[in-house]
């Protein structure tokens, strides 16, 4: 019983990392309606330019701002200049640009930082959370922003004038450029607002699985998994899914026999698979009702 | 809470391809064949062995094409199918001494089930959820194929050697070549019978659920069946490719089927036109020439040129190959009438 309660408090920690880009994932989905594929990679440069400002000599925080406010501005850019004028083409060639995008960044970080494995400081430190050997004061950090992060989107997304016109516009946008919403506009700052949240959880990240060009490979897959299994709909699904993905890994990991890292994700992704056939929309999805 | 979604008002994730467009005239056929036949006489082994992969990666896409742009499923998983046909072929040449070109239908028969069976659970999703669930697929694969279990058949993490076939009937000439010429062989036959079957009663249903599920379904088509049907197809298709692709690389390694392959697929089916069939190849040209160009300009920041390169064309032509065939076709049209 207490490998179980250990595992599923290990399993906590990790979902942490997933939940917080599961939350980025399911941002840009409200935005853009499809998911990005180069969400990790944008994310990764993120961590390295905060990274680099404190290798320059800003405290932690100054960095964690300034690397904020530079991930916004960045996911605006990249926007209005990469995936505006693909706005009309369709939905296929626009994943071929988020792989695209994908393949420049990864390349861009690798020369400009080299593919070698980098330490990256924690705010939080990392001894012992409340005794417990299995989660870190700076995973139960994690833990904490994911939800306080979670709690300000949500009071932004029901609460202000800009969080509904963002809603409206994902939803119907012929409506809401009826009504004199700037829907064009509303895309844009979807995707700063994404590239942030993944900055967030890049900087989140990057002490626990070190900071190389590489490290949100796995990371992402498993956060599509999380936002997926809760509902791509749902910012709360998608931290939960992230969680739950988390434990789930860990415990197949142990009480499964011969299954190795290498197999962890096919049977986490496999769980998910059947999750879905019988919940299609995902734990925590709408259901869209379809009519011709 | 549910939300109600006009599906006839809005624009279908796959763009609907008119039937005639999916093919080539017969006059341009003629040429191309014609191309395909003499070139391989005149150039060094490894670029004919470059041809040959040419051809397979444009099956490989080609089934793709009749998934995505024939019944509107979208897959990653197609580096899977394209595994299971390579071992295969594979398992069956080395292990149990069968010749080469009887263990192709074997492959593409064994894909076809396992397509068709996947296509069963897959019915139920549909855009990024199915992404996902052929996504799990394809990163499952290599870690199924390295499994202790099957190492008997599958030698694990190191592979199989696949023994290159000779020329039969004392035939004069090179092993690349006589491989190139009974690829291009095969390649033809698919690809008439990929263009027969579009043009089939179930290939009009296919594409009748890519336009609209609903009104397909209205109209008495059995969504259930045609879907999985363009599964299996098109596992079937990846399959034989899978297999050729062994015995051209005599080599299968769990690595060398990874998702990238499947992501590489997808991207040769974008720029070559989604839908359209003769694109496949020349989508299979780009993710077969275009990463060696972009290594050829710069070596550090080769996957940066590489998406460089693909932003060019998909701004230039969002609707790839098919667009600038388009366009030609109708200056062409301009010429013969003035």
């Amino acid at each position: 019983m207490e490998l179980f309660t250990n595992q599923v408090l290990a399993g906590i920690a990790t979902g942490a990392i997933y939940a917080c880009m599961a939350l980025a994932v399911v941002m840009i989905y409200q935005a853009i309606d499809h998911l990005n594929f180069a969400q990790g990679e944008m994310a990764m440069f993120s961590t390295f330019v905060s990274w680099q400002l404190m290798q320059w000599g800003v405290p932690y925080w100054g960095a964690f701002v300034l690397t904020l406010a530079f991930s916004f501005a960045g996911g605006i850019v990249i926007e209005r200049v990469l995936f505006k004028p693909l706005a009309k083409a369709p939905i296929l060639t626009q994943v071929a640009g988020f792989i695209a995008l994908f393949s420049i960044i990864n390349s861009c970080a690798g020369l400009i930082w080299d593919f070698t494995i980098k330490q990256y400081p924690t705010p939080f430190g990392s001894t012992p959370f409340l005794g417990s050997q299995l989660i870190s004061t700076h995973q139960a950090g994690m833990i904490g922003i994911t939800v306080l992060l979670l709690i300000g989107l949500y009071v932004f997304f029901q609460y202000t004038r800009i969080g509904l016109a963002m809603r409206a516009a994902a939803s119907v946008p012929e409506s809401a450029r009826l009504v004199g919403i700037n829907t064009s506009w509303m895309i844009a700052l979807g995707w700063g607002m994404a590239a942030a949240i993944g900055s967030i959880a890049g900087m989140l990240i990057a002490p626990v699985v070190f900071l190389e060009p590489n490290m949100m490979g796995g990371v992402l897959i498993y956060g599509f998994a999380a936002a997926v299994l809760g509902g791509l709909t749902s910012p709360f699904g998608a931290v939960l899914g992230g969680f739950l993905v988390g434990i789930f890994e860990n415990l197949a990991g142990t009480y499964i026999p011969h299954v190795g890292n290498e197999m962890k994700l096919p049977i986490a992704l496999a769980l998910i698979i059947t999750v879905l056939v019988v919940k299609p929309a995902g734990l925590f999805g709408r259901n869209i009702v379809k009519r011709v | 809470m549910s939300a109600i979604e006009e599906v006839g008002s809005q624009a279908p994730a796959v763009e609907a391809v008119p039937k005639r467009a999916m093919t080539l005239s017969s006059g341009t056929a003629f040429v191309v064949v014609l191309l395909l036949l003499v070139v391989p006489l005149f150039v060094k082994n490894f670029i004919i062995f470059q041809m040959t992969m040419l051809l397979i990666y444009g099956l490989a896409v080609l089934a793709l094409n009749i998934l995505t742009g024939g019944s509107g499923q979208f897959s990653l998983g197609q580096s899977a199918f394209y595994a299971v046909g390579a071992y295969t072929s594979a398992i069956l040449m080395e292990q149990y001494n069968i010749n080469y070109a009887l263990t192709l239908p074997v492959a593409g028969v064994v894909c076809f089930g396992f397509g068709f069976l996947f296509g069963q659970p897959a019915l139920r999703l549909s855009g990024v959820y199915l992404a996902l669930a052929t996504f799990a697929l394809a990163t499952a694969m290599p870690q199924i194929l390295k499994l202790g279990f099957f190492e008997h058949w599958t030698g694990g993490v190191q592979g199989l050697v696949v023994t290159k076939p000779d020329a039969p009937f004392g035939l004069p000439m090179s092993q690349d070549m006589w491989l190139y010429y009974f690829t291009l062989a095969i390649t033809i036959a698919i690809y008439i019978f990929s263009v027969n079957l579009l043009r089939s009663r179930s290939g009009r249903a296919f594409m009748a659920i890519r336009d609209n599920e609903i009104a397909a379904s209205a109209m008495g088509i059995d969504v259930a069946t045609y879907k999985t049907l363009a599964f299996g197809v098109s596992a079937g298709i990846t399959g034989v490719a899978g297999g050729l692709g062994a015995i051209a690389v005599q080599f299968v390694a769990p690595d060398s089927y990874t998702i990238v392959l499947a992501i590489s697929l997808f991207l040769g089916m974008v720029v070559g036109g989604v839908g359209w069939l003769p694109g496949s190849f020349i989508g299979a040209a780009f993710i077969i020439f275009v990463p060696n160009i972009a290594e050829g300009i710069s070596k550090g920041l080769s996957g940066a040129v590489f998406g460089v390169l693909l932003f060019l064309i998909i701004f230039l032509v969002p609707h790839g190959a098919r667009q600038v065939a388009m366009v030609a076709q109708q200056l062409l049209s301009k010429v013969r009438k003035t």
